[in-house]
């Protein structure tokens, strides 16, 4: 029960500070100039016969997994964002200490903050990657491969990123903590594309730094796997070279280590913030 | 039941010793004042008994239960020094958030909050924003929570730091009202006349040590300081009243102040100013003044702090 009490007090807040309204409004203008773009595109392709009918489907599959690659981005940044703050500013500003000498535990604070974000994480994930997806097919008559298990990929991945973020916070200042998640997720990212052109080359040393920055932060590969799922064409398919190529698919237990990373380090940030002095 | 009862709580911050000894008891219903200079462990030790910081060593009770005991915590309240608070929840909501953390019903909290509301002179803002209220009014809203719960045991560090004249007697009255309802209230406060009119006992720390600890009552015994002109002043006479007896003792600064003529001395009790007057009388001693002088807490403070208890 004070689980959820602080778990709706975090939504709450998110609610009451605008937080939510202006990513939602935010969103909304990117799927408007996501599906404007789109439409212009497609009209050109039609209006000029620009490609023949059977090739139509890869610019619509490009735009698509290039859209949910920026949402992916974008919702990575805001997951970290809405959570850098949260467990240690209110520490610096002793908004903890009235909290904290009430009838609860420690850890279910910290784990009543974590489902606040994961679920605000969650349905923004479903609201913008589902948004994408639904102009793209309305608008191109192109279908993903699947669509529930991407989305639930991608909201893992920013829960995933804000875990890291709640955890810096038990024990960094908010602008540390900004850094490490922000310079971590960096690493995956690097580790990924250097993963990525190392298997073209079929460079091991290469594939092994990828696969190593993955097990320090798994998010890249979760997108992987995600866009995967969203596509399966786009495995190491030179039409599709740029940012949404995937030329090494990560293995499913990748998915499952992604898992146990969330789990290992949530239940790391219950009991750091339950060992230190406020 | 004990409200509060610590054995040499001692907290270390790396090599620094912020709390060396901290031993002390508090009965229920009673409101104790807890004074020390900047620096002395006060909001150390507050945070020890709260299990904000967790002890180096020592023991300790709150309402009968070990330190850190979870459900205890539904009998105690607690306003900060620092009391920051949800700026983006208005009164009402802020009230009823932490009503949740002490786990009361939504019935009960619905029928406190209105009567804290009023009790902290806020009912006009209950609908407002903590983040458009004044600091007096934080303050104010802050003692509200630490009340939700009809606690057993008050902690309430510099309660009066951000309150106006009328803010100050409304926080004395409540915590009279506290008292008065078996409520042991634990008060650091600079104000050292805050703490005179409002507590039972007093303890004085200095460099994380309990050097004193010592009711009102018997402070106010102890401290009856006598001013004294005659006509032939003499720092003979001074040491002659000093031999009267153990009731007495002559001032161990200035026993007889040449500048202004006045013999300063100390008495148990008041009805000993009349031994001296007729000892004085009996010696054929003119007198102009024998006038009984209270020693304000402020400097039964400095003495003790200052290690010249005198």
């Amino acid at each position: 029960m004070q689980i959820w009490n602080i778990a709706s007090l975090t939504i709450h807040e998110g609610i009451r500070r605008n937080i939510v309204r202006l990513a939602i409004g935010m969103g909304i203008l990117f799927l408007i100039v996501f599906g404007v773009g789109i439409h212009y595109i497609f009209l050109q392709f039609e209006d000029a016969n620009f490609l023949p009918p059977g090739e139509m489907e890869i610019p619509a599959i490009a735009l698509t997994i290039v859209g949910l690659y920026v949402i992916n981005f974008l919702l990575i940044l805001v997951s970290v964002l809405i959570s850098v703050a949260s467990i240690s500013s209110e520490i610096d500003t002793h908004v903890i200490d009235t909290i904290v000498t009430k009838p609860v535990s420690r850890w279910e604070i910290v784990l009543g903050k974590w489902l606040g974000f994961a679920i605000m994480i969650t349905v923004y994930a479903t609201f913008m990657a589902g948004g994408l997806i639904t102009i793209s097919a309305l608008r191109t008559g192109y279908r993903l491969d699947t669509i529930v298990p991407g989305i639930a990929l991608m909201a893992l991945n920013g829960i995933l990123v804000m875990t890291i973020s709640i955890a810096g916070g038990t024990r960094l200042s908010t602008l540390a903590n900004g850094v490490v998640a922000f310079m971590l997720y960096g690493i995956a990212f690097i580790g990924t594309w250097v993963e990525n052109i190392g298997s073209v080359f079929e460079n091991e040393a290469a594939i092994n730094i990828g696969i190593l920055s993955s097990l320090i932060v798994p998010a890249e590969a979760v997108w992987r796997k995600a866009s995967l799922s969203f596509e399966s064409r786009i495995l190491g398919n030179p039409q599709f070279a740029g940012p949404i190529t995937v030329f090494s698919e990560p293995s499913d237990m990748m998915i499952w280590y992604a898992i146990f990373y969330v789990a290992a380090l949530l239940a790391w940030s219950l009991w750091s913030f339950s060992q230190r002095d406020l | 039941m004990i409200a509060i009862k610590t054995k040499q709580l001692r907290k270390e911050f790396g090599t620094k010793t912020a709390v060396d000894d901290l031993t002390l008891q508090v009965e229920p219903g009673e409101v104790f004042g807890f004074l020390g200079p900047n620096g002395a462990g006060k909001t150390t030790s507050i945070k020890m008994l709260l299990n904000l910081v967790t002890p180096t060593s020592g023991s300790g009770l709150l309402l009968n239960q070990p330190l850190g005991d979870n459900n205890i915590r539904a009998k105690i309240g607690y306003l900060p020094e620092h009391f920051r608070f949800h700026t983006w929840l208005k009164a009402w909501e802020f009230l009823d958030f932490h009503g949740k953390m002490f786990r009361m019903e939504k019935s009960q909290r619905q029928d406190v909050i209105p009567k804290l509301l009023d009790l902290v002179g806020l009912k006009e803002s209950t609908h407002a924003k903590l983040g458009t209220f004044s600091k007096g009014m934080t303050q104010r809203i802050g003692l509200a929570q630490a009340l939700m719960n009809d606690p057993k045991l008050v902690f309430l560090d510099e309660p009066t730091s951000g309150l106006d004249p009328l803010g100050r007697k409304l926080v004395r009255d409540i915590i009279d009202g506290l008292r008065n309802e078996g409520t042991a209230v634990f008060l650091n406060s600079h104000l050292l006349s805050e703490i005179e009119q409002t507590c039972d006992r007093v303890a004085f720390i200095r460099s994380g040590v309990v050097l004193e600890t010592n009711s009102m009552a018997t402070l106010n015994q102890e401290r009856l300081r006598v001013l004294l002109r005659v006509a032939a002043p003499s720092t003979e006479l001074a040491t002659d009243l000093a031999s009267l007896g153990d009731f007495i003792t002559a001032d161990a600064d200035t026993p007889f102040d040449h500048d202004t003529g006045q013999i300063i001395f100390h008495v148990d009790c008041e009805e000993n100013i009349g031994t001296v007057a007729r000892h004085l009388v009996e010696h054929g001693h003119n007198i102009y003044e024998l006038k009984p002088q209270r020693i304000t807490l402020e400097e039964r403070f400095l003495e003790v702090i200052q290690g010249d208890k005198g």
